[in-house]
């Protein structure tokens, strides 16, 4: 069985979005750190994190999504999450980073 | 009292050693013996939820018990534990004068106050963020020594009116 949080990677020339998948808290959170970073090497402009299929997210998700948000902002690439479901939204808001990403529920403004 | 390393089948003690089921408690109390294993976390999340929602919390209530629920346990599991994944964590749910409590107990390193205090949160940086949700989702947050080592953690939600006053659950 694959408990790889990342279930799926698109390539729209220089944009990569990134599916991710089931709950994340500590017990996956550094496989979906390492996946995300890991993009960053292939160079790609904008990277489109679709949160819809995670129904649950904890501060450790949270702190990887911070450390790709900082990975992208050094390195000029742009970061938007989309369809964060109600709960991921809730602890975004909660930890006020919903004001820090870029957050959209529309996959044509995120591509855009 | 059992400290030492648990047996991967046992996860969870019902029906000895003091142990209560949800059964035999009429749903007013959850008791659970978990290793600090983060593999753990998504069925003690969904324990945990199916209780409070039993006790009569709406959304988005609910949903901030099992967050700092969460963030209790994995403090525990990296800092008390140092990410050892074979150390024991009681938790026990209860529903009592108007509240739903958690009590979390373990057996690990007492964690300095000034190190888990919450972090300034505009500071930009991964982590440092479990102590102010779980401040942030509940109605009381107790860190307390616990006798014979370790930490016990107190948390409160306070229940809907409705099921305060009228609610089954209610001793």
């Amino acid at each position: 069985m694959n408990d790889s949080p990342i279930q799926n990677i698109q390539w729209s020339q220089k944009t990569v979005v990134v599916e991710v998948g089931g709950d994340i808290d500590l017990h996956r959170s550094t496989m979906l750190q390492q996946g995300l970073l890991g993009l960053l090497d292939e160079q790609p402009s904008k990277v489109v994190v679709d949160l819809a299929a995670v129904p649950y997210m904890d501060s450790s998700g949270v702190a990887s999504l911070v450390k790709l948000l900082s990975r992208t902002r050094t390195l000029g690439v742009k970061l938007v999450l989309l369809s964060p479901s109600p709960r991921v939204r809730s602890i975004l808001e909660i930890t006020r980073l919903d004001s820090v990403f870029t957050i959209t529920d529309s996959k044509e403004e995120a591509m855009a | 009292m059992d400290t030492g390393a648990y047996s991967p089948g046992r996860v969870r003690a019902d029906n000895h050693a003091g142990f209560m089921s949800e059964s035999e408690s009429m749903g007013k109390q959850l008791r659970m013996k978990i290793r600090s294993d983060p593999a753990q976390l998504g069925r003690v999340r969904g324990e945990v939820e199916a209780f409070a929602r039993r006790a009569g919390l709406p959304e988005p209530a609910a949903g901030q018990v099992v967050l700092a629920l969460d963030e209790a346990l994995t403090n525990i599991i990296r800092h008390a534990y140092e990410g050892a994944t074979d150390r024991p964590i009681e938790i026990d749910v209860s529903v009592r004068n108007g509240e739903l409590g958690l009590v979390l107990r373990d057996y690990g390193k007492v964690i300095d106050r000034m190190k888990i205090r919450s972090r300034d949160l505009n500071d930009l940086r991964p982590g440092g963020l479990g102590v102010y949700i779980m401040n942030e989702c509940m109605d009381g947050v107790e860190f307390t020594p616990a006798e014979g080592g370790g930490t016990r953690l107190t948390m409160t939600k306070t229940l809907p009116e409705r099921e305060r006053t009228n609610g089954p659950n209610d001793e």
